[in-house]
């Protein structure tokens, strides 16, 4: 009696077994496609962008471990710089000497580096450190974008003068303070109508990497670092003053926040910081009326990751902005996971992490933004992976889970790393192209639409580069060059027979329908930047914010794009930052609406 | 008067106090459905093994140290919850299904591990850097291990591991390079807590004397020096293996060393 008995536990004991490796099969395989209804061309080098990142080479001290300290530095950031009606872009690059560059959109699919004419090339100088990450905003309500560079070193605040003239006016603007710092964002945080400006810090301020005093630079934590730089908000007093008022607002942060996005997420009316950090939980600083933040618990403290890039997205519909923040995984060492949050703050107080198959696994996600690529009214999801792409025979992952675990006096400090040489770190991992299918999840479909690069991603934008209709996709990749996948879906049978609104924009390829708004504000700053549209199409509404940077080190192009997905255009609510609040009905879709605020 | 405590009930203390610990200052379990799972599955499998098969319900203390040290060491991908289930069920049911002589050859919660990381490993990592760091708590954990693995005579068997991994550790920074600390660092961190005061000192699978249980955690530590330096030196092949070294060392080693003792002891009998 016992022998059968023993016979059917030691047969559920394989039959568990069995279990574990089908479950795993289905886990790695969740990444699989399905039939793509996107279709991206890699056209960067037939359209003129050849740039190409350049790593920092740091002090020598830290020689074990620069190449995964100096990891850092590609951004994209996408403006209409000369107010020409086409999307223009600026990448950064991190070695001395080394020029960003500042490509003119030419409008005829093909862009002109003008960095050298325009005078925010060279600003990658010793003494005054490399570039990290650049956002636009008009901070002067000119008219015109202005730019700043955020760095390792001294940010620089460029004024925009008009069409390709730009004057470094960062001396008399009260931003010369030596930073390290990944990210940075425009926002009006009082609604005065000046875009004001926070700025991140990730290694300590203290710290010049081209002349350490100290080894001791790195995190104390891999989960609860608090020893980072300080992030600073810089309040626009006006005529190109800025004031530091990080601490009489609160927002001091010292996670090593890697990347910062402002938004309305609470609809009280105020811009919130949403805020990436690097070895610690993320951060959601609540605007009480432009007077000071709060830091919200939200459920954000209780989920400990590595918090590279936040992109906000009304995922299902719902009027809502629900957030993506890309981490790290690594199979066998590490499942951080990136989070989708839904957002249910008004509701019930806090965001709730939905992330699963590819959404959540993506490898060592970097740079991400949501983004309708199809047209079919539910926006999609583009990731950028990989951190270190050396040779592929050496993976630092063994030596770094050395110390992972250790106590933190330990890996403070940089010589006690093993060195990484040549290493590879979660190297030749591929862009993910995430379709949303709504209820039924995301899936993977980059192979069949065309990104199959394995460059080390850092920024991604989107933008309607060829005023098509449709969203192209621009990546920077660390020590690697620019990619630009243009949207190159077939034409769908309504656009093949719709007729045109405006004669100056071909039919644009995929999906059912679009409309795009192009805002101008008037009380409100007048890049609009903090402006949130709704569009109401079919049985859901589509929540956009203009940013004034989001992602990883990027920026998307002011101009919000709406799919329709075959739907009809309902009603169209503009909230401007000042608090007016426009109500369009009546638009035509297929068409880029330029809207002013009312005065 | 001396009150005598069962050694397994100072272990269910300890184990306790990591995880309450652990939990309260680091969140470290990600989800109290993952402990109420991995508790769940090991407790209900154990009463219904050991009823079905020995025709009495076991005490569960044991199935109470697995189920809590697997809710601490697997972090699997997101939202992931069946591979605390079916490693929970893995991790009894091998107490009853890889036996010889009647015994159990490994430490549950390490055959369960090391089972995971080895097939599932797209899925399932382990336990690292999810214990903030600090110096503090991780003090606490030691003095009370310490104090309870003396009190439950296992003492020199912690310590002989800890003495051969630094020994070890000497050496491999001799031989591969690299900072001292970085290869003494592994043995601050929390897994290797839970490694030397629940895994390897497990009474139910650890060999007859005391001095033999010194050298087969002596030969843990070798082994895990070999799989180390297979990570060093980027030997692919092995590559599952060095995700968790001394899990999985433990997982290779204690299994042998316990068949070469019931067998001795057989013979002998």
């Amino acid at each position: 009696m016992i022998a059968w008995r023993r016979s059917i536990v030691i047969a559920a004991f394989v039959a568990a077994i069995v279990a574990v490796v089908v479950l795993n099969a289905r886990a790695a395989g969740s990444v699989a496609g399905a039939s793509a209804t996107i279709r991206l061309t890699e056209v960067a080098h037939a359209s003129g962008i050849d740039f190409v990142h350049q790593a920092p080479a740091l002090d020598p001290k830290i020689a074990n471990v620069a190449p995964h300290v100096g990891a850092l530095g590609a951004c994209v950031s996408v403006a209409d710089v000369n107010n020409d009606g086409w999307p223009d872009l600026y990448f950064t690059t991190s070695r001395f000497g080394a020029s960003n560059a500042l490509y003119l959109n030419q409008k005829d699919g093909t862009f002109r580096d003008v960095s050298r004419e325009a005078g925010v090339g060279s600003v990658n100088l010793p003494g005054e450190g490399v570039s990290m990450g650049a956002v636009w905003g008009d901070y002067d309500n000119d008219g015109f974008e202005d730019l700043l560079v955020y760095k390792w070193g001294y940010p620089q605040l460029f004024h925009n003068r008009g069409p390709g003239r730009f004057e470094d006016v960062t001396a008399q603007s009260g931003l010369k303070r030596w930073m390290n710092s990944n990210g940075a964002v425009w926002f009006d945080f009082d609604r005065d109508g000046l875009l004001d400006l926070y700025i991140t810090g990730y290694f300590r301020s203290d710290i010049d990497f081209w002349h350490l005093t100290t080894t001791r630079i790195m995190q104390h934590s891999w989960e609860f670092a608090t020893n980072g730089g300080k992030n600073l908000l810089f309040k626009n007093l006006g005529l190109g003053h800025f004031k530091d008022v990080t601490d009489s607002l609160g927002v001091g942060s010292t996670r090593w926040t890697l990347a910062v996005t402002a938004a309305d997420f609470n609809d009280d009316g105020w811009p919130d910081l949403y805020l990436a950090n690097d070895y610690g939980p993320e951060e959601l600083y609540l605007n009480h009326e432009g007077k000071h933040f709060e830091l919200a618990r939200a459920g954000l403290s209780d989920d400990s990751k590595s918090g590279m890039a936040v992109a906000l997205g009304d995922v299902y519909n719902r009027g809502e902005h629900d957030v993506f923040v890309t981490n790290i995984s690594e199979k066998g060492f590490l499942f951080q996971g990136n989070n989708l949050r839904l957002n249910f703050l008004k509701e019930l107080g806090r965001f709730d992490e939905v992330a699963t198959g590819p959404v959540a696994d993506a490898g060592w996600a970097w740079g991400a933004q949501f983004g309708d690529l199809n047209n079919d009214g539910l926006l999609d999801l583009v990731v950028a992976n990989g951190f270190i792409s050396g040779d592929s025979a050496h993976d630092y992952w063994y030596a770094m889970s050395k110390i992972a675990g250790a106590q933190g006096n330990i890996f403070e400090d940089a010589k006690n790393w093993p060195p990484i040489g040549s290493a590879s770190l979660s190297g030749y991992e591929r862009s993910r192209v995430l379709l949303n299918r709504g209820q039924a999840g995301f899936v993977d479909v980059a192979q069949e639409a065309g990104v199959t690069d394995r460059l080390d991603g850092r920024a991604v934008a989107m933008a309607d580069l060829f005023n098509r209709g449709v969203l192209d996709v621009i990546i920077a990749n660390e020590k690697g060059r620019v990619l630009l996948y243009k949207n190159t879906f077939p034409l769908s049978r309504r656009e093949r027979g719709a007729g045109g609104e405006d004669s100056r924009r071909e039919r644009g390829p995929g999906g059912e329908g679009w409309v795009e708004f192009k805002l101008v504000g008037t009380r409100s700053n007048r890049s609009a930047i903090g402006a949130e549209v709704t569009v109401e199409f079919g049985s859901g509404r589509q929540r956009q914010v203009v940013d004034g940077g989001m992602g990883f080190c990027s920026q998307n192009d002011r101009r919000l794009h709406f799919g329709l997905g075959g739907q009809g255009l309902g009603k169209v609510t503009i909230r401007w930052p000042s608090g007016t609040q426009q109500i369009l009905t009546g638009l035509a879709i297929d068409h880029l609406h330029v809207v002013t605020e009312p005065q | 008067m001396r009150i005598a405590v069962d050694p397994k009930y100072l272990i269910v203390f300890l184990i306790t106090l990591v995880l309450v610990v652990g939990e309260a200052r680091y969140g470290i379990l990600g989800g109290y459905q993952r402990l109420a799972t991995t508790l769940g599955v090991c407790v209900a499998t154990e009463l219904l093994l050991s009823w079905w098969l020995r025709g009495r319900v076991a005490n569960v203390a044991s199935a109470y140290i697995t189920g809590i040290s697997l809710a601490l060491l697997i972090k699997p991908q997101a939202n992931m919850l069946w591979p605390f289930a079916l490693g929970a069920f893995l991790a009894i049911a091998s107490k009853y299904v890889l036996t010889y002589h009647g015994r159990h050859l490994w430490n549950p919660s390490n055959f369960a591990i090391a089972l995971l990381v080895l097939i599932a490993s797209d899925s399932v990592a382990i336990l690292s850097h999810q214990w903030g760091n600090d110096l503090g708590t991780n003090l606490v954990i030691w003095a009370f291990g310490l104090v309870i693995a003396w009190r439950a005579r296992v003492l020199h068997v912690t310590l002989t591991y800890v003495a051969c991994f630094v020994v070890f550790a000497v050496l491999r920074h001799f031989l591969v390079g690299g900072p001292l600390l970085a290869e003494i660092a592994p043995i601050t961190g929390p897994m290797y807590q839970l490694f030397v005061f629940f895994m390897v000192t497990d009474p139910r699978t650890t060999v007859s004397t005391p001095r033999g249980r010194m050298i087969v955690v002596a030969i843990v530590a070798l082994v895990e020096t070999l799989i180390r330096l297979a990570g060093d030196y980027q030997l692919a092949l092995l590559r599952p293996f060095y995700v968790s070294p001394p899990i999985l060392a433990l997982a290779m080693v204690g299994p042998l060393a316990m068949l070469w003792d019931l067998r001795r002891t057989a013979l002998r009998a």
